[in-house]
C-alpha cells in the first residue's frame, strides 16, 4: 500500500515535471516570435516541407475518408429514408472534426516525426550548441519558423481535406449509391455552414501549434546518440497524436458553446 | 583574461569537474591537455556557458558569466568563436552556407563582401573548391578544417579550439598549429586549446595546465612539466601505461 502511494506520488510529480517542461517550452515561442530578425527563408522553407509536400497523402487519406464515410452513412440512411442528408452529414462531420483531427494526424506522422529526429540529430552531433556558441538562439532560429509554419498550414491542409472528403462523399453517394444529386447537394449546402469551417479551422491552427511545439521540444531534449533520437521520435508522435485527441475534445466543447 | 575560480560538475554520479581554478591569460594561446574522458571539452564548452558549472565561478574580462540573462548571454557569445570536437557543422548546409553562417547573422556585410571573406578563411586552412559539398561528403579532417574555418570567419576575441589538429596528417597539423599561432600574434586574440599531444602542445603554447582527475593539476610551460615529480606528470611525458591501463 505504500509503495503505491509512493508510485502515485511519482507519477504526479513526473507528469507535473513533464507538462511544466511542455508549458514553458510553448510559452517561449511567445517570448522568441517577436525577436528580429523574421526568419522569412526558413518559414517559408518549413511551409513548404508541411504544407505543399503534405497535399498529395492529405488528398489520398481525404478522398477515401470522405468516400467510406458516404458509403457507411448511405447504407444505415436507407434504413430512414434519408440517404439525401448523407452529403450534409459528410459535410458537417468533415468539416467539423473528422478533416483537423485527421489531418493533424497525417501531420504528425509525416513532418512531426521528421522534426523531432532532425532537431534531435542537430541536439546529439552538438549542431545546436553550435548555434548557441554562435549567438544565434536555436529556438529562435529552428522551433519559432516550425511552429509558424505548422500555424498557417494545418488549416489550409483542413480545408483541402474538406473539400476533396466531400468529392469523395459525392463520387459514392450519388456515382455508386444512386442518392439523387439535387437534394444530396442541396442538403449539403443548406447545412455546413460557414461557422462550422470556421470553428474547424480555428481547431486546426491550435493543432498546429500544439503538434509543431511537441515534435520539437521532443527533439531538443533527445539525448544518447541514435537510440536517443529514435525514442524522442517516437514519443513525438505518441504525445502529439494523444494531446490532439485530448484537446480536441475540450475544444469541440468550448466552439459549441460559442456557435450554439 | 578568463578567470575560473573552484569550478565543479558532475553529470549523475560522475565527478567530471572537481574544483578547477585557474587563468587564462588575455591575447596568450593556452593549452588545455589531459587523458580521454578527463572533461576538457566539457571545461571547454564552460567558458561560453554551454554547460552550466554545480559550483564555481566564472569571469571573462570581469563580467560574471553565470549571471548573464539570455540576451547578455547572445552580446556575450558574439566574442567566441569556437571549433566543437566534432565540428558540428549543420549538416542541412553546404560548406559555403555553414563558414557564411556567423557572418549572415551577425554582420551586414553584402554578399559579395561574405563570399570573398568565406574564401579567404577557407583558403587559410587549406581548403579549396568545395563550397558545394555538403559535410557528409567531407573527411573527419577536412570537416573540422571547416569548423575552424567557420570559427574565425568573424575574428572573435576569444577563440577555443577543441582538439583542433587530432585526426589530421603531419602536414596538415603543422598547418593548423601555424593557422593557430598566427591568428594569435597578428590578432592578438585569446586561444584556448584542447589537446591530447603534449610535445605539440609545447609548441604552441604560451603555458599549458595539465587536467587530472577534476582538477589542474600543473600549468606553465616545459620546464616546468620536466621539473615536475608528480607520477603522473612523468609517465604522460613518456607515454607509458600502468598496469590499471593494460
Ligand atoms: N552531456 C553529458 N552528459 C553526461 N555526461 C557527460 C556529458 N558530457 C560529457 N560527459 C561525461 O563527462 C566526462 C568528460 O567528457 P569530455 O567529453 O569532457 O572528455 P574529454 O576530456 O574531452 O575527452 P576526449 O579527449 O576523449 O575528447 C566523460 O566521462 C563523459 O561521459
Ligand atoms: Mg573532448
Amino acid at each position: 500500500m505504500k509503495t503505491l502511494g509512493l508510485k502515485f506520488e511519482w507519477f504526479v510529480t513526473q507528469t507535473a515535471l513533464v507538462m511544466g517542461g511542455y508549458t514553458r517550452f510553448a510559452g517561449q515561442f511567445f517570448t522568441w516570435v517577436r525577436q528580429k530578425p523574421f526568419r522569412s527563408r526558413q518559414i517559408f522553407l518549413q511551409m513548404n516541407v508541411i504544407g505543399v509536400d503534405s497535399t498529395p497523402i492529405i488528398l489520398l487519406v481525404g478522398f477515401f475518408t470522405g468516400a467510406v464515410f458516404a458509403l457507411q452513412a448511405g447504407y444505415s440512411f436507407r434504413l430512414f429514408n434519408a440517404e439525401t442528408m448523407v452529403g450534409a452529414t459528410v459535410g458537417l462531420s468533415l468539416a467539423r472534426e473528422i478533416a483537423p483531427v485527421f489531418a493533424a494526424l497525417m501531420v504528425i506522422a509525416r513532418v512531426g516525426s521528421s522534426m523531432s529526429a532532425e532537431l534531435g540529430t542537430m541536439r546529439v552531433t552538438e549542431q545546436i550548441d553550435a548555434l548557441e556558441a554562435m549567438a544565434v538562439n536555436p529556438y529562435h532560429y529552428l522551433v519559432v519558423p516550425r511552429v509558424i509554419a505548422s500555424i498557417a498550414m494545418l488549416p489550409l491542409l483542413t480545408v483541402l481535406f474538406v473539400f476533396i472528403g466531400i468529392v469523395g462523399s459525392y463520387i459514392v453517394g450519388v456515382g455508386l449509391l444512386d442518392i439523387p444529386e439535387g437534394p444530396f447537394l442541396y442538403r449539403l449546402e443548406y447545412y455546413l455552414e460557414m461557422k462550422d469551417l470556421i470553428g474547424g479551422l480555428i481547431k486546426s491552427g491550435i493543432f498546429g501549434f500544439i503538434l509543431a511545439v511537441i515534435s520539437c521540444y521532443q527533439g531538443f531534449n533527445a539525448h544518447g546518440g541514435a537510440k536517443g533520437v529514435g525514442l524522442a521520435t517516437t514519443r513525438a508522435v505518441v504525445i502529439a497524436s494523444v494531446s490532439i485527441l485530448v484537446t480536441d475534445y475540450f475544444l469541440t466543447q468550448w466552439i459549441l458553446e460559442l456557435t450554439r | 583574461m578568463i578567470k575560473l575560480f573552484d569550478i565543479q560538475k558532475s553529470f549523475g554520479k560522475n565527478k567530471v569537474l572537481q574544483g578547477i581554478s585557474f587563468v587564462i591569460p588575455k591575447g596568450k594561446i593556452t593549452v588545455i591537455i589531459g587523458r580521454s574522458g578527463e572533461g576538457k571539452s566539457v571545461l571547454l564548452k564552460h567558458l561560453i556557458r554551454l554547460i552550466n558549472p554545480d559550483e564555481g565561478k566564472i569571469l571573462v574580462d570581469g563580467t560574471d558569466i553565470l549571471s548573464l540573462n539570455e540576451i547578455e548571454l547572445k552580446e556575450f557569445r558574439k566574442k567566441f568563436g569556437m571549433l566543437f570536437q566534432n565540428a558540428a557543422l549543420f549538416d542541412s548546409m553546404n560548406v559555403f552556407s555553414n563558414v557564411a553562417f556567423p557572418l549572415v547573422e551577425h554582420t551586414n556585410m553584402t554578399d559579395h563582401e561574405i563570399a570573398s571573406r568565406v574564401h579567404e578563411v577557407l583558403e587559410l586552412v587549406g581548403l579549396k573548391d568545395i563550397d558545394e559539398k555538403m559535410p557528409e561528403e567531407l573527411s573527419g579532417g577536412m570537416r573540422k578544417r571547416v569548423g575552424l574555418a567557420r570559427s574565425i570567419a568573424l575574428l572573435p576575441q576569444i577563440l577555443l579550439y577543441d582538439e583542433p589538429t587530432t585526426g589530421l596528417d603531419p602536414i596538415m597539423t603543422d598547418a593548423i598549429d601555424q593557422l593557430i599561432v598566427n591568428t594569435q600574434k597578428q590578432l592578438g586574440v585569446t586561444s584556448v586549446v584542447i589537446s591530447h599531444d603534449i610535445e605539440a602542445s609545447f609548441r604552441i603554447a604560451d603555458r599549458v595546465a595539465m587536467l587530472h582527475e577534476g582538477k589542474i593539476i600543473l600549468e606553465g610551460q616545459r620546464v616546468d612539466f620536466e621539473a615536475s615529480k608528480h607520477p603522473f606528470i612523468k609517465r604522460f611525458l613518456e607515454g607509458r601505461a600502468t598496469g590499471t591501463e593494460l
